[in-house]
């Protein structure tokens, strides 16, 4: 879904709003080989304390899952930068697994990830996703035995998403050693391209996460941050991506 | 791993072996001679089981039908029925090597099940609670930090037990190595359910030889309120292949039409959330809603999926009791039987009292009176008397 060497932004879909997140996306489509656009939800229990707030500006500004629709057909006629929508199961549950992937295509969306639904519980899922042709994302993690990594990556069909660390979403100083011994193993086992995520946030442990053999690197809360605390934050988001994926000259 | 369709582990990958090794833990020590004769030792002489079985004589004669008797797990040390589970897993995570305890807590009672247990094991224990529950349980809150504990006010999403149990989490997925989650109800990813369920199901054991004991018989029905679910697992478990009526009584709040209740199987929708399959409260598009209950034990959007699966398969009925009726309820048990029970079990006094009359003079209902009322004292006093 990506070319190697990708750096992979993350965004909440409708922090501030949705006319804001389509700014953003259109500012960064260019340095990005990928967009995650995240569905808020009321309990991002598997994120840190930056994208939780992100979520709940996003649903206290009243969004609805409609806009995330809305939002993904309006980027489509801009940019075929791929994009994967990331969410919780919840709400791709309660409207009906077959309806969300069938809306999330029409709109234009290429694949999806749902953080709490792991590969075990995911059979009929697959089998949806397949018939409506949205690629599949799926979480592997640093405590993954093989034999696990290789069902994951049999059921992913967009890329495997690898978690750098234990513990939540968000920004920190540096990596651990557990992600680049986890890429290493994981590319061993592994047919997929392999994105890393999880605190992630300067151009060294970009570059790092790409010589330990990463295909595509997530960038998240670090970028989140940027938005929520400057005056100009499309200017500001547009600066850090240039800058975390290696173009930053070409500003 | 499922109830029927309900229950699973629907959890971030990284959660995926911490739940793997606490299953293969559990398997291996629940039947281990040398944890169960442990087990036993502290629930006898440190907690004080077995807990009374009683007939209360004045309530039934006033109430003119079913003979009532109540499961006094109001006895027990903490005050409530949280410490069988909480000894329980405690134990089982020193025995897997851990030396931290995680829980999290609405009320405060499995808080202070945990910090009595970690303390009683020398291990230490971090407790998340709602900012909102930290005000309304002010007592229990001082009664953990005397206990060695560290309580954490979680300020995100709408302050109550399902933004403890989000933190609660993502504090496990960092921490795994070196703690044990204490999941306080049959709630979560598959194995906590089934683990809690079996820790809790020494009431209904003892409520069995009891009441076999003091009538000759089973009981006609079996009542407990309904929150997360534990009290009410405890005590049906061991009676779900006989003919007792099981009711579970979940928290009707203000009434279910003016949508401020905590009652997931009475109003909610089939959902997702914390792990599990099971009913949830939610909007349309899936977003968990607020709850209401005059009980901060019985505020959460959701049900253990056990129970889910007792209602689908019409083993057990589930009904709703509001907050004036679960308050006239306190009142009256206290007045007749010198007995103030916590607001949650209350509910369950409630319900007994609204069948009671209908049923005849032989027959025989159990309460599960899951706590006693002391930390409830001063909501009982703001909303005063009814």
């Amino acid at each position: 879904m990506f070319e190697s060497g990708s750096l992979i932004p993350y965004l909440t879909a409708g922090d501030p709003s949705v006319e804001k997140t389509l700014e953003f996306l259109l500012a960064i489509e260019e340095f990005s080989g990928l967009i995650e656009l995240g569905l808020p939800f009321s309990d991002p229990m598997a994120d840190g304390k930056t994208i939780q707030e992100s979520h709940y500006r996003a649903l206290r500004n009243g969004f609805k899952l409609d806009d995330l629709f809305r939002l993904i057909r309006e980027f489509r006629r801009h940019s075929s930068v791929p994009l994967v929508v990331m969410t919780y199961y919840n709400p791709v549950f309660r409207t009906g697994v077959r309806e969300f992937l069938g809306e999330a295509k029409a709109s234009g969306a290429d694949g999806i990830l749902v953080v709490d639904l792991p590969v075990s519980h995911a059979g009929d899922f697959l089998d949806i996703a397949k018939e409506e042709g949205v690629k599949t994302v799926f979480l592997a993690a640093p405590n993954t035995p093989d034999e696990r990594l290789k069902e994951i990556d049999r059921a992913s069909t967009g890329f495997m998403y690898l978690i750098s660390l234990y513990g939540t979403t968000g920004a920190r100083d540096s990596l651990p050693d557990t992600a680049f011994d986890f890429i290493r193993r994981a590319r061993r086992v592994c047919r997929n391209k392999l994105a890393v995520g999880f605190g992630v946030s300067k151009r060294e442990h970009v570059e790092a996460l790409f010589n330990a053999g990463a295909d595509g690197v997530v960038v998240g809360s670090a970028l989140i941050k940027a938005i929520s605390l400057s005056e100009n934050p499309v200017e500001e988001l547009k600066k850090k991506v240039a800058e975390l994926s290696g173009y930053s000259n070409a500003l | 791993m499922f109830f029927g369709r309900f229950g699973g582990q629907f959890v971030p990958e990284t959660l995926i072996e911490p739940l793997r090794e606490l299953e293969r833990a559990y398997k291996k020590l629940k039947d281990d001679p040398e944890f169960r004769r442990t087990l036993d030792y502290y629930l006898r002489n440190w907690a004080g089981r077995p807990t009374p079985l009683y007939y209360a004589e004045r309530l039934s004669r006033k109430l003119g039908g079913a003979k009532i008797y109540l499961k006094r797990e109001d006895l027990l040390h903490g005050g409530a029925h949280k410490t069988n589970n909480a000894i329980g897993q405690a134990l089982l995570a020193k025995f897997m090597g851990k030396e931290r305890l995680i829980a999290e807590t609405g009320a405060g009672q499995h808080g202070v099940a945990t910090a009595m247990a970690g303390a009683l094991l020398g291990m230490g224990v971090d407790v998340y609670m709602g900012a909102e529950d930290v005000e309304r349980q002010r007592m229990n809150v001082f009664r953990m930090q005397l206990l060695g504990a560290r309580v954490i006010p979680v300020e995100s999403g709408s302050k109550t037990l399902k933004d403890a149990i989000n933190e609660a989490l993502r504090d496990w997925v960092s921490s795994f190595e070196r703690s044990h989650y204490l999941i306080g109800s049959v709630v979560g990813p598959y194995p906590y359910p089934v683990i809690v369920r079996d820790f809790q199901s020494v009431i209904g054991r003892e409520a069995r030889e009891q009441i076999l004991e003091a009538e000759g018989t089973l009981p006609d029905a079996i009542v407990a309120c309904v929150g997360g679910g534990s009290n009410a697992m405890g005590i049906f478990y061991p009676f779900v292949n006989d003919k007792t009526r099981l009711i579970g009584v979940e928290a009707g709040g203000k009434g279910l039409e003016t949508g401020l209740h905590a009652a997931s199987l009475n109003a909610g929708e089939l959902g997702v959330f914390h792990g599990m399959l099971s009913y949830f409260l939610q909007n349309e598009e899936g977003q968990i809603t607020p709850t209401h209950s005059v009980s901060a034990g019985l505020d959460y959007p959701g049900v253990g999926p056990e129970h889910a699966y007792l209602k689908e398969s019409g083993r057990a009925e589930y009904v709703t009791v509001t907050d004036e009726e679960a308050l006239r309820a306190f009142h009256e048990l206290s007045r007749t039987e010198g007995i103030l029970p916590a607001l949650e079990s209350a509910h369950a006094v409630a319900y007994a009292m609204k069948i009671a009359p209908e049923m005849g003079r032989d027959e025989v209902i159990i309460v599960n009176l899951s706590g006693r009322g002391d930390k409830d004292l001063d909501i009982v006093r703001r909303v005063g008397d009814v």
